[in-house]
């Protein structure tokens, strides 16, 4: 076998290996990388509240997990934050006010929910962040970074909003980190036809 | 021979490289946007590198360290008065690091319920402990700098790594000075504050 043939041959196999070892489970999530606008949201399944309040405001049923697709809502905000985040916990007053904003201003066929995803977060440190700044819209733990991974590692906060469409798909209309600024503008901006 | 040897090399290059997969997806973090483009990723390290030299029911060595408001604090201050909880990070701007210590800085009162207080310790010098906690927005706690003589306190608990920056470790010394708790955790991964929480409750036991 000549030489050039034998380097061709390791190539094609070093090839194969790297496939198989990036392939595994990490890495396909790693992969998947984060929804940007005009994009579906993946159907993660999040662990539903236990808030018999916090399953009313999302409109899901009993199940242990929920999608957010199947949220009761016309526009699904979704917070990827972290209890261990600063600029999280600086931002938390003004998604705070994005709720209320929503609350008074949703009408039947023209509504916005929130919910947070805490990357890397067990339910007490959750719950932390939740009373600290007494959030009033549900946190979902997501301890083992699973949530985080599929959506790309973001840094947090990350925001990314959906929206359902006349014919009831949902794509994301806003996909980004940090501050998304004024509450009143952002809601306004989201429930624009 | 040759054969047999050709066969070795390219099973120990597989070996390697899905190594290298599995130590990429074995680590995981969130970086806050606050500190976009400031930090350096080390990627995965040896989750432990060092041996200790304290152990649970041991008094706990007494030490005096600067602190990034420029007061100097002995652990020694706080017996009969105070349960302490050490928190040891490797270093100043890395991922984990970074997203530790804004976790505790909410949770004052949580610490306080159990009459504990924190005293973050890193071998970064001053100046770049204060920069780094500034861009945390402040915290509540002592942060300590075990600088100089490099890493002395470190070395002297044991958790000294052999590239010179600590442990992530947490130990928790009750208010007679002895150390009830140590987690030399993993250096790729936050301690859990509830781990921290519960052990500080043993402590409220007869």
């Amino acid at each position: 076998m000549g030489l050039h043939k034998r380097f061709s041959i390791y190539i094609v196999f070093l090839a194969a290996v790297l496939a198989a070892g990036l392939g595994g489970p990490g890495w396909g999530r790693a992969e998947s990388g984060v929804p940007g606008v005009g994009q579906t949201f993946p159907p993660i399944a999040l662990e539903a509240p236990k808030e018999p309040a916090m399953r009313t405001y999302l409109g899901i049923g009993d199940g242990q997990t929920f999608t957010v697709n199947q949220v009761d809502a016309d526009v699904v905000v979704v917070e990827i934050f972290s209890m261990y985040c600063p600029h999280c916990q600086r931002e938390a007053p003004t998604v705070n006010a994005l709720y209320e904003v929503a609350q008074k201003k949703n009408r039947p066929g023209k509504t916005l929910k929130i919910l947070g995803v805490g990357a890397g977060n067990s339910p007490f440190e959750v719950d932390v962040f939740a009373k600290k700044y007494s959030v009033p819209f549900p946190l979902i733990p997501d301890g083992d970074y699973s949530v985080h991974k599929t959506l790309g590692q973001v840094r947090t906060p990350h925001f990314i909003a959906v929206k359902r469409g006349a014919d009831g798909s949902r794509k994301v209309v806003y996909s980004q980190a940090g501050s998304f600024g004024s509450p009143e503008d952002f809601y306004r901006r989201l429930m624009e036809p | 021979m040759k054969r047999n040897l050709k066969f070795w090399f390219w099973v120990m290059t597989a070996v390697g490289l899905l190594g290298l997969g599995g130590a990429g997806s074995g680590t995981a973090w969130a970086v806050s946007e606050a500190f976009r483009g400031k930090i350096y990723v080390p990627g995965p390290l040896k989750p432990v590198d060092s041996e200790l030299k304290v152990r649970v029911g041991d008094p706990a060595p007494d030490f005096v360290l600067p602190s990034v408001s420029g007061e100097k604090v002995q652990l020694s201050q706080f017996k009969g008065r105070k349960n302490v909880v050490l928190s040891f990070v490797p270093a100043a701007w890395t991922p984990v690091c970074s997203d530790q210590w804004p976790g505790y800085n909410i949770a004052k009162d949580l610490f306080e319920a159990y009459d504990a207080v924190l005293l973050g310790i890193s071998v970064d010098n001053v100046p770049t402990l204060f920069a780094w906690t500034q861009e945390m927005g402040g915290l509540w706690f002592p942060v300590l700098s075990d600088f100089w003589p490099h890493g002395a306190v470190a070395a002297r608990y044991g958790v000294l790594r052999s590239d010179g920056v600590s442990e992530r470790a947490i130990f928790i010394i009750d208010k007679e000075g002895v150390i009830r708790y140590i987690d030399v955790h993993d250096i790729n991964q936050r301690p859990p504050l509830e781990g921290i929480l519960k052990e500080l409750e043993k402590l409220r036991k007869p």
